[in-house]
């Protein structure tokens, strides 16, 4: 366990060691290629460039992070949804009605702020508990925990529907051959459920994205909190608030792209047909 | 076990949905190597009575042997019976074969991985063992070089052909028809057809939903003829075509001959 946390660890500084590293040179290149006494914006925007990139990187780590964490919950989510027992289905209904009908700004709060109001959590008198010192205390925790139980309740959601929208026969074909109920989930309807689930979750993944900014609120320094700390100093809201649009503009555009891409990987048995008669029409 | 065990026995098979009846007590016995096909108008019950022998569709009463070994059954909620024992009936399945009438590949798989699936996942079967026992049907059922398509790539025919070696990968000991060529455009019918007639001369043992007579009377031991979820006639197809007794079956067969 220490030595996986350890590892985690050591790449974890490589990565933003690298990355801080890469930011520092792109920031002394532009302060170079623009001069100190370029002309404005861009003579600000050079000299606070480190800060915005590192904010950069800050948002792109919370996205891929929390949507990762988010679409693992999210499968027990959705499967716990679809199933016809009451324990399990009801708790993840409420699960999903609460977080999608709920600000995420207020979902961020509750647990950045409210949790640390509770003494047990923080361990006030026991001397302090491991889940305050290292989770509930971190902003970054925080902010992970909120965007990936919110990735979760939504893309469970869209599992659902997936799952609920698949022909029926195909699921019939496989218990027909008598497939056991884990196989006929490994291998047909979790599959078929995430090809068919993909366009809706790309849009779902945009959103996340614009949610992220929510991570300025509780201090952290992501594209947003970094944008307004820079403004704080130079007071050049327009610029600077521009610039993070565009920024932000990138960073969707480049995922909506991998989105793309993954779409045309994973549909190769639509595109590779000629065009054809459609012979699976399903009867109720 | 006695010579006499029917390889596949039905008994007293009923069917409601809600206050209808749709099976009103069917029972038969499917001897190795019978071939028996189910005939009827729709809404006979012929589908609904052939689902339920694997318990694709839940029956209300009845029950079902294969080779003696009686599928275990317990009440469930609506009036209906349901599965006792989820291991037994995954065996159970994997030793019938289903051939459906919409195919129901697995659009996301190639033509060879949809025949692999079952035999790796039930039967334990490595990879390589597989592949050889799947490309041994696809030549049977003469798409050796489609091995590699999608389904979508393939006419329904074509489909209809995989969907049976993907069955019979199971080596299942009855095979179970529903319709097998009611989707298919007129001039891919006898494709299907052919590969059907070829598992009848091997001494398959089948329950062939249809409504191709011509092929009905020519490749079955017995026919059955269902109307309104009862058994009106049985017999060898000679007698069942040439001299029906009810006079529900004669008005069938005259309009669908």
């Amino acid at each position: 366990m220490d030595v996986v946390s350890n590892l985690l660890l050591f790449f974890y500084d490589a990565i933003h060691g690298g990355y801080s590293a890469l930011c520092r040179a792109i920031s002394q290149w532009l302060i170079e290629l623009v001069g100190s006494s370029g002309a404005e914006p861009w003579s600000s925007f050079a000299r606070h460039s480190y800060r915005i990139l590192m904010g950069v990187g800050l948002t792109v780590n919370l996205i891929v992070f929390s949507s990762l964490v988010g679409l693992v919950l999210s499968v027990g989510i959705a499967l716990a949804r679809i199933s016809k027992h009451k324990l399990l289905w009801m708790p993840a209904y409420a699960y999903i009605y609460f977080l999608r009908g709920t600000p995420v700004l207020v979902q961020v709060y509750l647990i950045y702020y409210g949790l640390g109001q509770f003494a047990f959590l923080r361990g006030t008198e026991s001397g302090g508990t491991w889940l305050w010192d290292n989770v509930l205390s971190s902003p970054y925790w925080c902010a992970i925990i909120a965007f990936s139980l919110n990735e979760a309740a939504y893309t469970a959601e869209i599992l659902r529907g997936a799952i609920v929208s698949l022909p029926r026969g195909e699921v019939e074909a496989a218990q027909a051959l008598g497939l056991s109920r884990v196989a006929q989930f490994r291998d047909i309807i979790l599959p078929r459920a995430f090809r068919v689930a993909l366009p809706a979750y790309s849009n779902d993944f945009v959103l996340l994205i614009k949610s992220s900014a929510l991570a300025s609120t509780i201090t952290l320094m992501d594209l947003m909190g970094a944008t307004r700390a820079v403004i704080a100093r130079t007071y050049m809201n327009m610029d600077f608030f521009l610039l993070a649009g565009v920024l932000y503009l990138i960073i969707t555009a480049v995922c909506i792209g991998g989105f793309r891409l993954l779409e045309r990987a994973l549909s190769a048995h639509r595109r590779a047909s000629a065009p054809q008669r459609r012979t699976g029409v399903q009867t109720a | 076990m006695s010579d006499n065990t029917p390889t596949l026995e039905v008994c007293d098979l009923h069917k409601n949905y809600g206050a209808h009846e749709v099976l009103k007590g069917i029972s038969l016995a499917a001897h190795d190597g019978d071939v028996i096909s189910i005939i009827g108008s729709s809404g006979s019950g012929k589908s609904t009575f052939l689902r339920c022998i694997n318990l694709l569709e839940s029956p209300s009463r009845g029950a079902i042997r294969l080779r003696g070994e009686e599928l275990q059954l317990r009440a469930g909620k609506n009036g209906e019976l349901v599965c006792r024992n989820h291991r037994q009936l995954e065996k159970m399945r994997a030793r019938i074969g289903f051939v459906f009438q919409n195919f129901n590949l697995w659009p996301h798989m190639t033509i060879l991985d949809n025949i692999t699936l079952a035999p790796m996942r039930v039967r334990g079967l490595d990879r390589a063992q597989a592949i050889a026992e799947a490309e041994a049907l696809l030549a049977k059922v003469g798409l050796a070089d489609k091995r590699n398509a999608y389904p979508g790539n393939l006419s329904g025919g074509q489909q209809q052909r995989v969907a049976i070696a993907r069955t019979l990968a199971m080596k299942p000991e009855v095979l179970l028809f529903d319709e097998p060529t009611s989707a298919l455009d007129p001039e891919l019918v006898s494709e299907v057809l052919g590969v059907i007639r070829s598992l009848a001369e091997e001494g398959r043992t089948m329950l062939i939903v249809t409504h191709e007579m011509r092929f009905a009377r020519d490749v079955s031991s017995h026919v059955m003829f269902l109307h309104e979820g009862r058994i009106e006639e049985f017999g060898p197809p000679q007698e069942v075509f040439s001299q029906p007794r009810s006079a529900r079956c004669r008005e069938f067969l005259a309009s669908h001959l």
